[in-house]
């Protein structure tokens, strides 16, 4: 077989189900102390401090870190279980959910030892927030193009440049960053780039909001003037970074986040069909519940897969590409099925404001954390394509 | 499911490789490959493999069976090894021995029903019933006024009209005219709907095992055709339909190993293991159609030819969405149940495993 591909039937743990419980009962007590509502889908330009710092003291941030970082030495599949009971409510995740995801562990892997005991506990008591310094103006897919220097100066290193579609940037207290510090070679076009931790909200960062078409100012363009990094700030080898890109990828692309982003329309939808739908109605909602299963199925493998140490880079692509251009479709299937839902229905009025978010939302799912044309040139490079 | 994980798939492998070579039996136009492929399998015990050893059967577990099965789906195999292996199960569900050769299961849709009269006398008509021309033996799920029986029929005592799916293989229609079975007993543990959820496992196995292949070979074919002066797995359209095959495959293989994982493990078939069961259906048929359709693609003209291996498992994989219920009617009724639990159970039953 040129492809094996492998999907192994992960079951959670019964201690994952355990803690499922404990996570309802705390979103269930959120909802009803008010600090978000559950019909409103995660609403990226809402922030709540508060509800961080109540995750964080849960010990359900950072949980598979070193307990000598703040962490709970927990597994990958009890952090999945926390991960998507969280999508779903609708909980106000996005101030702590880059950070948990993906800072946290490259800076575990590459900080210098001080660095790890200043910041993780922070990140485990949900007192900070990351952002992710990638693309740049004429850089998004192509990472590698990155233009925005880091010049060696006295004890550390001077920026230069712009980073863009930045999400967070403007609430961030960190940015985990990819400077060039030396041009690309001849043999390797990737090489050059380094890794580097931010400390932003300092001068020589200007963050400017970006609006976008579903009316948020969620993403920025960050502008770095003479901006001074330390030199033990550096993440890994410098010129290096391009090896430490790809091993994270798995776990950044294959979560619940992947295919739950859209979710509360198909609830809200089953909610107005009633327990007794049409044959229309019953076959649009079992197709739908069929292909979601199949999709957390996936994932769930994936991370128990982590969890065992093995790196299914391109089972994770394969997740993140089907599970996004489903999300994205899910909005126009439920609209669909919701041509003919009673007016009386009770819910018709929040399912449609849903849709309208959701239906606005939907374009930007294939295209954020690696388009579906960048996961596709991976799963075709796995098969022994290119 | 690339390796195999245990002593039953590695027999079935090599049995697939040296007897149920898809190549080999594309040529063979007299079918002269199908009683030695038969004799093979039934000497390793494989037919009755979900056959207890006190019912003359070998007695594997149901997840080895399922890998089995899987793998008979890489080979695209066309003798009634899945179907014997269900009947099997059936018969040994009411405690009834197996008989030797081959065996098909009635009914083979959701829609047809088999009842049984006070005389213990079996009546019914069954559409798309597999290999229905091929068996000696029908297990048979009947309703009678006690409830829910497993019969076990000699299949020269009913009227078999033959017919074939798209895949060229039998799926014929089967009448019961007050047939006397050779045995029969009430069954407790199994009703219409199980039996139709486990062909549907069965078939989903099988066809994410026919898109392994067509994977395989779609790949193979695009690192050996030249187009435009390069092989055509060097273009970027082609690398992303075989990437959106791989992901096909992907699904179907992940959501059929899951709901047979599912049902090996459960006590009985609740909610949990009804959303696995039929979402593998669904899943895989909807795969069947999406991936076939790459695989075609890919492969242009040569792979619509008879002489080419690709029909084998593309038109099989579509034949196989159409038995124990269509994704169509499975849908239909997982959305009855999720509609039925309510808006805010939907979370829990998809978060159940």
């Amino acid at each position: 077989m040129t492809a094996a591909l492998r999907f192994d039937p992960i079951r959670l743990p019964e201690k994952c189900e355990q803690l499922r419980k404990e996570v309802r009962a705390f979103l269930a007590e959120e909802i009803a102390a008010g600090t978000f509502d559950p019909h409103k889908p995660n609403r990226e330009d809402t922030d709540v401090p508060e509800f961080s710092r109540k995750v964080g003291a849960r010990g359900w941030l950072g949980m598979t870190w070193p307990k000598k970082y703040g962490g709970q030495e927990r597994s990958f599949l009890e952090r999945y279980v926390v991960t998507e009971e969280m999508r779903v409510a609708n909980a106000p995740t996005r101030r702590f959910f880059v950070a948990d995801r993906q800072s946290g562990p490259v800076l575990l892997k590459y900080a210098p030892e001080h660095i790890k005991m200043d910041i993780l506990p922070r990140i485990c008591r949900g007192e900070i927030c990351f952002a992710i310094g990638m693309s740049e103006p004429n850089s998004g897919s192509d990472l590698f193009a990155a233009k925005t220097r880091a010049t060696k100066t006295d004890g550390g290193y001077l920026i230069n440049g712009t980073k863009i579609w930045t999400s967070s940037a403007h609430i961030a207290d960190y940015m985990i960053a990819i400077f060039r510090t030396s041009p690309p070679t001849k043999e390797n076009r990737r090489h050059g780039l380094t890794q580097f931790l931010v400390k932003m909200k300092q001068p020589g960062i200007k963050v400017n909001p970006i609006g976008q078409i579903t009316g948020q100012y969620e993403f920025n363009e960050v502008v770095f003037t003479d901006f001074f990094v330390p030199d033990d700030h550096v993440l890994g080898e410098v010129d290096g970074a391009w090896k430490q890109a790809t091993s994270e990828l798995a776990y950044e692309r294959s979560g619940p986040e992947r295919f739950l982003e859209t979710y509360y329309v198909l609830t809200e939808l089953v909610r107005a069909v009633g327990p007794n739908p049409d044959t229309r109605s019953a076959e649009g909602i079992g197709r739908l519940v069929a292909q979601l299963h199949t999709m957390r199925r996936m994932s769930v493998s994936v991370a128990g897969m982590l969890q065992a140490g093995k790196e299914p880079v391109v089972e994770a692509s394969i997740v993140k590409d089907i599970g996004t251009v489903w999300e994205q479709q899910l909005p126009h299937r439920v609209r669909d099925l919701a041509a003919f839902v009673e007016e009386t229905a009770t819910n018709r009025e929040t399912l449609e404001r849903q849709l309208d978010f959701a239906i606005k939302t939907a374009p930007k799912l294939t295209i954020q954390g690696g388009t579906t044309e960048v996961l596709r040139g991976i799963i075709a490079r796995g098969l022994g394509l290119r | 499911m690339a390796e195999s994980d245990n002593i039953v798939v590695e027999t079935a492998e090599k049995i697939f490789a040296d007897l149920a070579d898809p190549q080999t039996i594309n040529n063979d136009k007299k079918g002269s490959w199908q009683a030695p492929l038969w004799q093979a399998l039934s000497e390793a015990g494989l037919p009755l493999s979900w056959v207890p050893d006190d019912l003359g059967g070998s007695g594997a577990s149901l997840a080895d069976g399922f890998a089995l099965l899987n793998a008979a789906g890489r080979f695209a195999v066309a003798v009634p090894l899945a179907e014997t292996m269900l009947a099997g199960w059936l018969l040994a569900q009411a405690k009834i021995a197996s008989p030797e050769g081959e065996m098909t299961v009635l009914p083979a849709s959701p829609k047809d029903r088999i009842t049984v009269d006070a005389d213990g006398a079996l009546s019914g008509r069954c559409r798309g019933v597999p290999f229905a021309k091929a068996a000696k033996h029908f297990a048979v799920l009947a309703h009678g006024k006690d409830g829910v029986a497993v019969a076990l029929v000699d299949a020269s005592k009913a009227r078999t009209e033959s017919g074939l799916n798209v895949g060229y293989d039998h799926s014929d229609t089967v009448t019961l005219d007050k047939v006397q079975p050779i045995t029969i007993k009430a069954a407790s543990g199994v009703d219409q709907t199980n039996l139709m959820l486990m062909g549907g496992v069965v078939r989903s196995l099988q066809i994410a095992g026919a898109l392994e292949s067509m994977l395989d070979i779609s790949v193979r074919y695009s690192n050996e055709r030249v187009a435009f002066e390069k092989k055509i797995s060097k273009f970027q359209a082609v690398q992303h339909n075989l990437a959106r095959l791989a992901g096909e495959s992907a699904a179907a293989l992940a959501a059929a190993t899951s709901a047979a994982d599912a049902i090996a493990n459960a006590k009985s078939f609740d909610d949990e293991v009804y959303l696995e069961a039929a979402a593998a259906k669904i899943r895989c048929a909807e795969a069947a159609e999406k991936g076939g359709g790459i695989a075609h693609q890919v492969h242009g003209a040569i792979g619509f030819t008879i002489e080419h291996i690709l029909h084998r498992f593309s038109l099989r994989a579509l034949a196989w969405r159409d038995d124990f219920g269509s994704e169509s009617y499975w849908a239909v009724e997982l959305g009855k149940l999720v509609a039925s639990r309510g808006a805010d159970e939907l979370w829990p039953l998809v978060a159940s495993r």
